[in-house]
């Protein structure tokens, strides 16, 4: 099964393979992804394994298995894989089977055979089985034998990691393809629709996970992302926003029975309230109010409980400021300004939870838009994002030779020159001489690159001159006053100005001009015509600019020589 | 590609301006800034193509283009069209049943593989041909047998019972079994491949393991033989049904070719089964690889035997020698031991003549010194006395003291070193504690 397959017997699924969750998708005839349930019907599968009397349980049924049978549950081991003993964090996994060291890698002591026996399994070998697990789901229901993948894994995994990951694969029989990271594989969820439209616009993606949290502002420049900075925090997390719930619990129950110890000093206890509280934080989601209800929770006494949202969101409002500053601190990373930023996705489970969106929506302007389920109709359930966009990914690149896909991957081809500032036209405008900058390629655009425009002309027609030059963003912030200054030009649209009446400042987004790069001039143009203006620029800043009426024959041709020619450069 | 709307006007070519064609450079662009871009989505599957090919947009654009054109041509071109047979232009409609439908549609290269769209294309080309309004507008004659034949066969093909029901007794598509000298040539898996690749058409469970070649293993040649073996097949033998006679006259002569129809049926299917039995044996028989995998577990075994045999042949050998070598080192020992007491009675002989020859010189001595006494014959008391302290000394000293004694008297004449001599052994036998002070008489 470890050798590689013929591309064109190739069964490919996306697999997003995470600490608490993962899941399995393939894309349709019609491409478009559709994610797997497993025999149980998960369409999240928690990555939990656990061992009864040499029985192997998996998902759903496993993690049911963490309040009886903790010793012999391994979950929460993706971030394990490839690591040493000494560079790991084994919180998560207090609950259920403990890492040991074993060699130089990590293993878990359990007894997964029938035998009285504890036996070292290390952590890759844990990952094949799962990874077997859902394989066999996959081929289950696709009725076909699925011997290929493309593996989500978050930006910062390392190369150790992805080798140990995809030797566990093999071993499962899976051939991977490609590791894609996360948060662009949610972004291509949301640009595999069929509804989307190619723009440039820069994304940040949050994802708030169970063990972890990742931010990713990733640049889309006509389809091609460029991922500029990224914020990793093992804090802000959903097993966090479960701590906070259970505290809550906790509380409510020490205070109806006072007799009986507390729940989170025993273990049992802790795993029961534990799974509830997840179960609780999800109900939350969906409706304003949930049942929190445990039977036996300590001493034989059964507790229910119920919980609105609004208490929720107060609990948890320390996590949830957390959770965007740490978006805000990416963006800042990134070098950029919110103004910036024209779409958020909120990926992971916790996406699900409105006060999230809801708090990002207030941290970004109004420009942008907030990709989650509270705050879009059409938004992804953002549980599955990242593994729509490898079930995507897998479908373009299945009938590639390996080889080919490794020679595309390469830093060769990926490595590319983006443009530093953002290149545009001048127009004008009744106040200023100069002109206002219009950008037609944005900054952190990937070279080469061809762009085209099509601009207005004077309504009268005639000769126009066009001035191509070089323009960075500026943040304009004006002090509120009764009138605004408004910049019509401006993406943003800030004619609703219900704000106005806090004391708030205003932002805004300008263009300043920078280094003008050429001039031409297009004579004769009729009464109501445009002008069209295609721009290629080389990798090696080379400019080769095309500008001629729109239905007008000719044209003017002119070529820009990258930098460090020869300065005379005119065709 | 998408293109950027600019609403705002362009300015005005100011008075003045002028240019060669009309384009003036001014700057350049400022540095790039290098970054990983990420190898994802279909647009970056378009870059890598370019940059790897080294193609600009255009370049690109317009070989992607050929590229989805051709692809658009080549679904119109490969239509299949197989030459009419001129015998089969011959035949009657009525008899359909015997006709070679995939003949008809003339797609008999692809056979039971023939997708439900290639037979529809098929049909449709056929029919252009064959249409008999066409051929009576040319003059010809009003014949449509054939074009019946068409309809037929496409009636039955497009059908999926029907064309099922048809391709189980498609003689056509069976490939005869290689005969025992043609696979003598060394073709054995070319041709017996062939064989159930086509055989495989029938099978219910899929895929239909492979024939392999001399290199499969052992498991894939076995699971081979057991998937065929127990050949879930689902081929049936309606197609050679008796017409059953549809008028209501005679229900019994309806119902007994009926029954005679399922008879016969299931005595072909029996048979069949029985001819597929039959040419697995044939070919499990002659394929090299079941003896070889035979005589590899043969040679397994023997070796295992073997070895063990070794082994215990070895162990044997070894206790034998073991035992040897104890009893040779029992003899050795013996031997030896024989040696030394002989040797040591030898030594023991030696000495006593040596002490014999020392006690002679000593008293020999003791003559040679006159007995002590002075000058002139010893009185024999004398004699007697000295005789008796010399033989008390050589009783109480051993050999060795007695030869060194021997040593120091050799030789001498005088009668007075001898004295000494001896009166100094005395001395040291009374400073061992061997002789008591004054038991010598005639050496104090």
């Amino acid at each position: 099964m470890s050798a590689e397959h013929d591309p064109a017997q190739r069964v490919a699924i996306g697999i997003s393979f995470g600490n608490s969750y993962s899941s399995i998708a393939f894309t349709t005839a019609e491409g478009k992804a559709e994610v797997i349930a497993n025999e149980d019907g998960e369409r999240q599968i928690p990555s939990i394994l656990s061992y009864v009397e040499g029985e192997e349980l998996h998902g759903g049924q496993a993690k049911s298995q963490l309040v009886r049978n903790a010793k012999n549950t391994v979950a929460y081991f993706r971030d394990f894989l490839g690591q040493e003993f000494k560079s790991i964090d084994p919180t998560p996994c207090h609950q259920s089977a403990h890492p040991v060291q074993h060699e130089s890698t990590i293993a878990f002591k359990i007894r997964d055979t029938a035998e009285d026996k504890e036996n070292e399994v290390t952590v890759s070998e844990i990952t094949t089985r799962h990874l077997k697990r859902l394989r066999s789901s996959a081929s289950n229901y696709l009725g076909k034998d699925v011997n290929a993948a493309v593996i989500t894994v978050p930006t910062n995994f390392s190369n150790a990691q992805k080798e140990a990951l995809n030797k566990a694969a093999k071993e499962a029989g899976i051939e991977v393809l490609q590791f894609i990271s996360e948060p662009v594989a949610a972004v291509l969820a949301y640009d595999a629709r069929p509804e989307a439209k190619m723009a440039d616009k820069i994304i940040v993606v949050a994802d708030l996970g169970g063990a972890r949290s990742d931010v990713a502002v990733i640049a889309s420049r006509g389809g091609i992302y460029t991922v500029l900075a990224t914020v990793h925090d093992y804090e802000v997390t959903g097993l966090k926003l479960d701590q906070v719930l259970m505290d809550h619990f906790a509380k409510e129950f020490l205070k109806k029975h006072k007799s009986a110890g507390d729940p989170r000093e025993n273990d049992r206890a802790l795993a029961k309230l534990r799974l509830e509280c997840e179960a609780v934080k999800k109900a939350l989601s969906i409706g304003t109010s949930a049942n929190f209800s445990v039977e036996s929770l300590v001493g034989g006494i059964d507790f229910t409980a119920t919980i609105n949202r609004t208490r929720y969101d107060l609990l948890g409002n320390k996590l949830f400021a957390a959770f965007v500053r740490l978006v805000t601190h990416a963006v800042e990373k990134a070098e950029l300004d919110p103004l910036d930023i024209s779409e958020v996705i909120i990926a992971g489970g916790n996406a699900n939870t409105p006060k999230v969106a809801s708090a990002l929506g207030a941290a970004f302007p109004e420009s942008t838009t907030i990709l989650a389920p509270s705050t879009s109709a059409t938004a992804i359930n953002p549980s599955e994002l990242s593994v729509r966009g490898a079930a995507i990914q897998a479908s373009l690149v299945q009938e590639f030779e390996l080889e080919d896909i490794e020679q595309s991957t390469h830093p060769m081809v990926t490595v590319t020159p983006h443009l530093s500032h953002a290149v545009g036209v001048l127009c004008i405008s009744g106040e200023e001489s100069s002109g206002i900058f219009h950008p037609i390629i944005d900054a952190e655009t990937p070279l080469p690159v061809r762009r085209i425009a099509i601009i207005a002309t004077p309504k009268e027609g005639g000769d126009v001159l066009i001035k191509l030059a070089e323009g960075s963003r500026h943040i304009k912030v004006t002090k509120p006053e009764p009138k605004p200054k408004k910049k019509s030009e401006d993406d943003e649209d800030d004619s609703d100005e219900d704000e106005s009446d806090e004391e708030e400042e205003l932002r805004e987004k300008t263009w300043k001009v920078g280094k003008v790069l050429s001039e031409a001039a297009i004579k004769g143009i009729k009464k109501g015509g445009k002008v069209e203006v295609q721009i290629n620029i080389a990798a090696d800043l080379g400019v080769n600019a095309i500008f001629r009426e729109v239905g007008g024959k000719g044209g003017v041709r002119g070529i820009i020589q990258p930098p460090k020619a020869t300065q005379n450069g005119s065709a | 590609m998408a293109s950027v709307q600019v609403s705002l006007p362009l300015p005005v070519l100011p008075q003045g301006w002028a240019a060669d064609r009309d384009f003036k450079p001014i700057g350049h662009l400022s540095d790039a800034n290098d970054r990983n871009i990420e190898p994802v989505g279909p647009h970056f599957l378009a870059h890598a193509r370019r940059k790897r090919h080294k193609r600009t947009f255009s370049e690109d654009d317009r070989i992607q283009a050929q590229v989805n054109v051709k692809k658009v041509e080549d679904d119109d071109e490969d239509d299949i069209s197989e030459p009419e047979d001129p015998l089969m232009l011959q035949r009657e409609a009525k008899d359909w049943k015997g006709q070679d439908h995939y003949a008809v549609l003339g797609i008999s290269k692809y056979r039971h593989r023939a997708t439900e769209d290639q037979i529809k294309r098929a049909h449709r080309k056929k029919v252009l041909k064959h249409h008999p309004d066409k051929k009576a507008a040319a003059g010809g004659t009003e014949d449509d047998q054939f074009f019946k034949c068409i309809q037929k066969a496409t009636e039955v093909l497009l059908d999926p019972v029907k064309r099922r029901q048809f391709d189980s007794v498609d003689e056509a598509a069976d490939v005869e079994p290689p005969t025992k000298k043609e696979t003598q040539k060394g073709n054995f898996y070319k041709l017996w491949g062939k064989v159930f690749e086509a055989e495989g058409r029938f099978s219910n469970v899929h895929p239909v393991p492979k024939l392999g070649n001399e290199k499969s293993t052992k498991e894939e040649v076995e699971n081979f033989y057991d998937f065929w073996y127990n050949f879930d097949s689902w081929r049936s033998f309606e197609y050679l049904d008796e017409d059953v006679p549809d008028d209501n006259e005679s229900r019994d002569q309806k119902r007994h070719v009926e029954r005679k129809n399922q008879n016969a049926r299931r005595k072909k299917k029996t048979e069949d089964t029985a001819r597929l039995r039959k040419l697995v044996d044939d070919c499990l028989a002659l394929d090299e690889r079941i003896k070889k995998f035979r005589q590899q577990e043969h040679a397994q075994k023997n070796k295992r035997r073997i070895e063990k045999e070794a082994e215990q042949k070895r162990l044997a050998e070894e206790a034998a020698k073991a035992k040897e070598e104890q009893a040779k080192l029992q003899a050795e020992k013996e031997a030896a031991e024989k040696a030394e007491k002989a040797d040591a009675k030898k030594a023991k002989e030696a000495a006593k003549n040596a002490a014999k020859k020392n006690k002679r010189v000593v008293r020999g001595a003791v003559k040679e010194g006159n007995y002590f006494h002075g000058a002139g014959d010893a009185p024999a008391s004398q004699i007697d006395s000295a005789l008796h302290d010399v033989d008390a000394i050589i009783t109480r000293i051993d050999n060795e003291e007695l030869a060194t004694l021997t040593g120091k008297l050799n030789g001498k004449k005088d009668a007075g070193e001898i004295k000494q001599i001896l009166q100094d052994e005395v001395k040291r036998l009374v400073g061992a504690g061997k002789l008591k002070e004054g038991e010598m008489k005639s050496l104090s």
